[in-house]
């Protein structure tokens, strides 16, 4: 594996009964690269994201995530990603601080790393006065931007966002794609799948999934330009029903 | 009016959904809700199809008061809640004759109305509702709320977590709703969908933040916006972040929208600004704003 890719993807490929779900894919994904990954509802996307985190077998192909093969070495994927999906992430009925500390403890942090942790992150996101408070109480998009940093706690080489800013308000939304660029000019890549349309801008390059297989992967900026459009939503107007 | 809200509010506990609410929809018009998660949209929902009591204000819906006559408005509105609600394990031509049944009317009797909307998922007629795909639930759910010919459709985000394209394809089978004179009130997160109303409202934390057509709101915004593009994306959001006359720092698509707090404002001035700060490939146009400009505004 080429050391500047944190994902190498070589026809992957998922077959459920008769149906393809995910067709033989194949990609790259750099270090500290926010990569968006984009398709219509059920082009793929989540299987092949559930390949790619370790939690499903894939049917043929090879893919590499973190260093590690998704065949043999599915567990040590795990440990080195952080994972986020805009269902579920935390735990509504433990508060701030016991979310924190719980996922650090998954993650086998020390008890002393964890304290430290939990201090610079509830500073950091200005969540002292409600540390205590139980999540649930939280609104939307103060919950996403907690989890976006409890994913972050072991210092994943990758993180996974799933529809991370689903009916997020707007100012929080780009609040929380601050916090995307931040951690990805640390080297952390950014691996994201959303419907808003102006978020795939942000991304540097985007690959975009039709009936299982990937249709169209660069930069927004020659997407546009090799479809002959103004806007992302255009580009994937254009391809994704084919 | 189709529906006419007068100062409805709706408390949970210490939580205020829904503080003063007053707006009005005329016969036929596509009204849009718009707002995020927590708002207050599925609460006023609730309250305008007689699921739930306001602790105060009052309203009507299709001519009819609502707590004195809420059987009434049950028979006149059709309502597509949030959350997938049909019965998982009817099939999708059962499903539809329950809710025609229920509201004393026959598929036939309607059939026009859905006919568009019916033929999409008419090959998969004979399968269970819950093993639908996403966009193919929502129109089945979609013609369940038409069947029985409501005067008064509810939506409430019909859209959300769906791709852009079953959102196109959404919008243009209300539009075609709309031309059987049937009033539409949507909710949506999604501020690019407001312009596809005839009138919207803004809605954050319970409150009304503005209501008008999609073009008067943008008008009304009271600076000038600019795109601002450069290199280095974050580098270039800091940048502005830190700049002493900035108003506003949004970052949208390839650009950032910026505004200044300087009436006699010159780009020229924020240009020589961020080559100081090493950035290249500046471009600095002026832009104009667009409704999620507006709402950050009023939001702030």
């Amino acid at each position: 594996m080429n050391n500047q890719n944190v994902i190498e993807a070589e026809n992957l490929t998922k077959i459920f009964g008769d149906f393809t779900a995910v067709n033989a894919i194949s990609f790259e994904v750099k270090r500290g690269e926010i990569f968006g990954f984009l398709g219509a509802n059920g082009a793929g996307k989540t299987t092949a994201m559930k390949m790619l985190i370790g939690i499903l077998n894939p049917t043929s192909g090879k893919a590499n995530v973190a260093g590690f093969d998704v065949f043999s070495d599915a567990n040590n994927i795990k440990k080195n990603i952080g994972y986020m999906s805009q269902k579920f992430a935390l735990y509504d009925d433990l508060t701030i601080k016991e979310n924190i500390t719980f996922f650090g403890g998954i993650y086998g942090l020390t008890r002393a790393r964890i304290k430290e942790k939990a201090n610079t992150l509830i500073i950091e996101l200005g969540l002292q006065e409600v540390s205590n408070q139980l999540v649930g109480s939280l609104p939307l998009g103060w919950k996403q931007k907690l989890a976006f940093s409890v994913s972050l706690i072991h210092d994943p080489k990758i993180v996974f966002l799933d529809e991370p800013t689903g009916g997020v308000d707007p100012i929080t939304r780009r609040q929380f794609w601050e916090m995307i660029y931040k951690a990805a000019n640390k080297g952390t890549t950014v691996f994201v799948t959303t419907h808003y349309m102006d978020e795939a801008e942000y991304c540097d390059r985007v690959s975009i999934m039709v009936n299982g297989k990937i249709e169209a992967l660069n930069t927004p900026k020659k997407l546009k330009e090799q479809y002959k459009v103004k806007t992302m939503n255009d580009v994937f107007l254009k391809l994704a029903r084919g | 009016m189709s529906i006419s809200v007068t100062n409805i509010s709706k408390s949970y506990k210490d939580v205020k959904a829904l503080q003063n609410i007053t707006f009005d929809v005329k016969p036929g018009e596509l009204f849009g809700l718009i707002g995020p998660d927590g708002a207050g949209k599925t609460t006023l929902f609730r309250v305008l199809t007689t699921l739930l009591l306001a602790d105060e204000g009052y309203a009507q819906v299709a001519g009819f008061d609502l707590v004195n006559n809420y059987k009434d408005i049950r028979e006149s509105v059709g309502y597509m809640p949030g959350r997938f609600s049909l019965y998982q394990d009817l099939t999708v031509e059962e499903n539809l004759n329950f809710f025609a049944t229920i509201f004393g009317t026959t598929i036939k009797e309607n059939y026009d109305l859905i006919k568009d909307i019916y033929i999409q998922i008419e090959p998969f007629k004979n399968r269970r509702a819950g093993k639908l795909s996403g966009g193919m639930k929502q129109k089945l759910a979609l013609c369940c709320a038409l069947i029985h010919k409501p005067k008064v459709l509810f939506l409430d985000e019909p859209t959300t977590g769906v791709d852009p394209v079953s959102r196109k394809e959404f919008w243009e089978m209300l539009k075609r709703l709309q031309q059987y004179g049937i009033t539409i009130l949507v909710s949506t997160p999604y501020m690019d969908e407001a312009a596809l109303c005839d009138r919207i409202a803004l809605i954050q934390n319970g409150k009304i933040l503005e209501i008008d057509t999609p073009a008067a709101i943008v008008k009304h915004f009271p600076k000038t916006i600019y795109n601002v593009a450069a290199h280095n994306m974050y580098q270039l959001l800091s940048s502005l972040k830190a700049y002493e006359h900035q108003y506003s720092v949004y970052p949208f698509g390839e650009f950032v929208h910026y505004s200044d707090r300087r009436a006699n404002f010159n780009s020229d001035d924020l240009k020589t600004y961020l080559e100081t700060q090493n950035l290249s490939d500046i471009q600095i146009n002026q832009t104009q704003p667009t409704i999620e400009d507006t709402f950050m505004e009023l939001a702030k």
